[in-house]
């Protein structure tokens, strides 16, 4: 076959990487003795898979590899070997082993040998110890001496359609020993019947070696099902050929399996190992639509340094809404088209605003749909955790149990991609500095286990994530001594616990020596801080002494687009997230008390609503002042509510968010910039940032600092 | 990024005069009399004043932000940021957009100049440094003085005035 195979590598990374991710989910439910064989079954076909796929594209190193972990696998599977937890953490190893494998061969360099061979032999280690105790291995390592198979390969006609490829096979026998080969071409149909895509070839090897039989029938082993294999020994002698088995193959291969499914056959055959794989998977009624779709981007997108995926798998009917709404869209666009033709009557004209009206409707709907297409479950980060909770919780001695709550919950493909690194962070601080030794949390009188929760939940337009531990919780009088002599703060600050708990977000903090347990939790958290901050987001963190932490990641569900209102202030015009926005209103003068020196308050029905003045946050000139005469958007962000005194209410439109930060500087109370439709650029108001930057909320409390007093003090 | 000096560098060689490597071409640009150079390399384009949209809490020579078909581009008044009198911008105000590398990232911005002079082939060797002036502030962000026939072109060093 001559066909460029490396145009379905893209496919078969993809694949493999979600093998391995299901292998390592599998492997961390496993507890040894208790072991469920469709759990070890599940592991081994994903290990099946890869090595099937790496044999077929040629990449033999990572073949050679997995074939002793599926050796493996296999006597636990067939019960000849007790699973235990030493096997579980080199099958573990092994993953990350292939993982890394991978990575290189799709970056398109040589995987490091020295990790897979040093694993390798481990592996062999085990095997070895159980060839000695007895078995067919010892046998023919008890007599080096030289035997010769009769090999007949009768391969069905889908054969290549599996995405299996008998030269390779033929090769790998050819390393085993001497071979010899004889094909049968019998099967060959007429001309006119001839399928290019099916196989019609047969054949016969003598092969004579110092290997097994089992080393035979391994190089069989991902296509039993989809071939005929007879393997005997023939002492050692040529044997004369029979012609009857010659006709019997041939009439195997013509009788059985004609052309099932001509319709598939129009696929290349590496598009069906996507299909085989996922059919072993899953065989649902999907399974055919899911090749040819995830063979798409792969093949138009360009090589990738990293080793993040660039494509994604999508739902067929998230596909299906986006092809009804283009067609709406072509019916709108015809009738539009159509009015433009017409001479322009009063009638013409009403029906061309309907039209315009329908337009906007469908934008809008294959907008959110498109962007519905890059919406995924998060539970794509998740799964990452279950392992590195394992790996790291084991490390340190403790005992965790990690609890995974909102899995379902969909986000944004690149809010996801950057959000997984500051989660890692999170979570391994969690694991290193909140939660006790089991010792520790005895003799403080809790569960020997400590329990990590990761939460995700929508709220508003953002997606929430909450990291909570139940470990002993941050200590604010070691942060503050800390603070104090990294010339944070002052001795005599006065700060609150929320205030100090801040503290371990500031880049200085990163910095100090981590001699003390407490102030390695400040390790980084400065860029946790920041690159979630990049993402538009925000972080938070509570904790009580003794009982647990929480960090609270705030994120906007998409970075590309937002709802916004437009309001002017002075001839400026800002854009307030229409999801911030809790109503607009005209001030009620005698509703509006003035608290301390220039802070004003306008009593809400049951609320006193703070008043920012935008035009002197900002600095701008020529605003209306007064407030009877401004309006007042009342935004809640973060749980508080205040009101933005603008001068006018201007439309409410979709933007599409721009960078201010990629040409200038990041600006306190602006989140970004956007284009309007006149080309002016309009800057998108942070609200949170905002409150900050007034001085409403000193940085880090939950609370305004005014809040509890302040009703109090007006009532 | 790499790929891209090597192809500047290449480019520099070219565009100077054969045997001497160090050449470089400066476009020049007038400000209250005075000729600035910056290399040529770094200008995308050269466009007229358009207003632009104030930027809250910036300093004063930040004019504001401009579309630049679909990037967001700040825009700093030269002459404030170095403490020169402002002048009221005419239709012969010039923007300069330039592109600037800096250590993390490279980043486009217009600088506002009263208009655009010349461009001279110019080796670096021939530049005299700047006598230094504790007292001016300005001088930080000049690479070199050069003489230019008669005149005198004031070298800018754009990742230093540009650096907000």
């Amino acid at each position: 076959m001559s066909i460029d195979l490396s145009q379905f590598f893209e496919v078969f990374f993809e694949e493999s990487f979600e093998g391995l991710d299901a292998m390592e989910a599998e492997l961390l439910n496993l507890r040894p003795g208790e072991e469920d064989s469709e759990t070890i079954n599940t592991i081994f076909r994903a290990a099946h898979s890869i090595k099937g796929g790496s044999g077929t594209f040629g990449f033999t190193s990572v073949s050679d590899f997995t074939h002793v972990l599926e050796t493996l696998l296999d006597q636990i599977r067939d019960g000849r070997r007790k699973l235990t937890s030493e096997h579980i953490n080199l099958l573990l190893q092994s993953v990350d082993c292939l993982r890394a494998m991978l990575s290189a061969l799709q970056n398109q360099s040589e995987p490091d040998p020295t990790e897979s061979q040093k694993l390798k032999a481990q592996f062999e280690a085990i095997l070895g110890i159980e060839s000695e105790a007895g078995g067919e291995e010892v046998l023919s390592e008890a007599e080096p001496d030289k035997l010769t198979f009769q090999i007949d390969f009768k391969p069905h006609a889908h054969l290549f359609k599996t995405g299996n490829e008998p030269l390779y096979m033929i090769g790998e026998l050819a390393e085993l020993g001497d071979l010899e080969t004889q094909a049968f071409h019998d099967g060959i149909p007429p001309f006119d019947e001839f399928n290019a895509e099916d196989c019609y070839l047969a054949w016969r090897f003598f092969l004579t070696t110092t290997a097994p039989e089992t080393a035979i029938h391994e190089v069989f082993e991902w296509v039993e099902d989809d071939a005929d294999i007879s393997v005997q020994l023939c002492g050692g002698l040529f044997e004369e050929f029979d012609d009857d088995l010659d006709k019997e193959i041939a009439a195997t291969i013509s009788s059985k399996d004609t052309p099932k499914s001509v319709e598939t056959i129009e696929h290349e055959p590496a598009e069906n190992i996507t299909a085989q794989v996922k059919e072993e998977k899953a065989p649902s009624a999907t399974a055919a639509a899911q090749p040819a779709l995830s063979a798409k981007p792969s093949t138009s997108t360009p090589k990738t340094q990293d080793n993040t995926s660039t494509s994604i798998r999508v739902g067929i009917d998230k596909v299906d809404s986006l092809i009804n709404m283009v067609g709406e869209l072509v019916i709108t666009q015809a009738m539009l088209s159509q009015l433009g033709e017409q001479d322009m009557t009063d009638s013409t004209i009403s029906a061309l605003q309907e039209g315009l009206a329908q337009l906007a409707h469908n934008t809008r709907d294959l907008q959110e749909s498109v962007m519905r297409i890059r919406m995924l479950p998060i539970s794509f980060v998740f799964s990452r955790f279950p392992r590195l909770v394992r790996d790291i919780s084991q490390k340190l001695n403790k005992q965790v149990e990690l609890k995974l709550l909102g899995e379902q919950t969909e986000l944004d493909k690149t809010v996801m991609e950057k959000i997984s690194d500051p989660m890692v962070h999170l979570v391994r601080n969690s694991l290193d500095h909140g939660i006790e030794t089991p010792e520790q949390r005895i003799a403080a009188g809790k569960d020997p286990v400590g329990t990590l929760t990761l939460n995700a939940f929508h709220q508003g337009g953002n997606i929430v994530i909450e990291i909570m531990d139940d470990g002993q919780g941050l200590n604010t009088d070691k942060i503050k001594q800390k603070a104090i002599a990294n010339g944070l703060i002052n001795e005599d600050d006065e700060l609150s616990s929320e205030e100090v708990n801040e503290l371990i977000f500031r880049p200085g903090f990163s910095t100090a020596d981590t001699v003390s347990d407490i102030s390695g939790r400040g390790v980084g958290m400065d860029v946790v801080r920041r690159n979630i901050q990049a993402l538009n987001g925000s972080v938070e963190v509570s904790s009580a002494r003794g009982v647990g932490s929480t960090f609270t990641i705030r994120l906007p569900l998409t970075l590309a687009i937002l709802d916004g209102q437009l309001v002017q202030v002075a001839e400026h015009t800002y854009i307030i997230p229409l999801i911030s926005i809790v109503e607009s209103l005209q001030i009620d003068v005698k509703k509006v008390s003035r608290v301390g020196k220039n802070l004003d308050v306008l009593r809400l029905r049951d609320e006193y609503i703070p008043i920012l003045r935008l035009f002197d946050i900002f600095n701008h000139d020529g605003a209306i002042e007064e407030l009877d005469k401004s309006l007042l958007v009342v935004v809640e962000s973060d749980n508080q509510k205040v009101g933005l005194l603008v001068d006018d209410l201007l439309a409410q439109q979709q933007v599409v968010i721009k960078s201010l930060e990629a040409n200038y500087k990041r600006v306190d109370g602006i989140s970004g910039a956007t284009i309007l439709g006149d080309g002016r650029v309009s800057l998108i108001i942070d609200i949170s940032g905002l409150v900050k930057l007034s001085g409403l909320r000193k940085p880090g409390s939950q609370e305004l600092v005014l809040d509890p007093n302040l009703a109090e003090a007006i009532s | 990024m790499l790929n891209e000096t090597a192809l500047q560098t290449a480019l520099n060689q070219r565009l100077g005069h054969g045997e001497a490597h160090d050449e470089k071409q400066y476009l020049t640009f007038l400000m209250a009399g005075e000729e600035y150079g910056v290399d040529i390399l770094s200008v995308q384009e050269i466009r007229g004043w358009s207003s632009a949209t104030a930027i809250p809490n910036s300093p004063s020579f930040v004019k504001g932000a401009i579309n630049l078909r679909g990037t967001i581009v700040p825009i700093i008044d030269l002459r404030l940021r170095f403490g020169i009198e402002p002048i009221a911008y005419g239709p012969l105000t010039v923007v300069i957009v330039v592109k600037v590398d800096f250590k993390e990232q490279s980043k486009t911005m217009g600088i506002v100049v009263d208009g655009v002079s010349d461009v001279y082939s110019i080796s670096e060797d021939t530049a005299k440094d700047v006598p230094d002036f504790q007292e001016s502030s300005s001088s930080q962000y000049v690479d070199g003085l050069v003489n230019v026939g008669e005149k005198m072109v004031v070298l800018l060093n754009l990742q230093k005035t540009l650096q907000i």
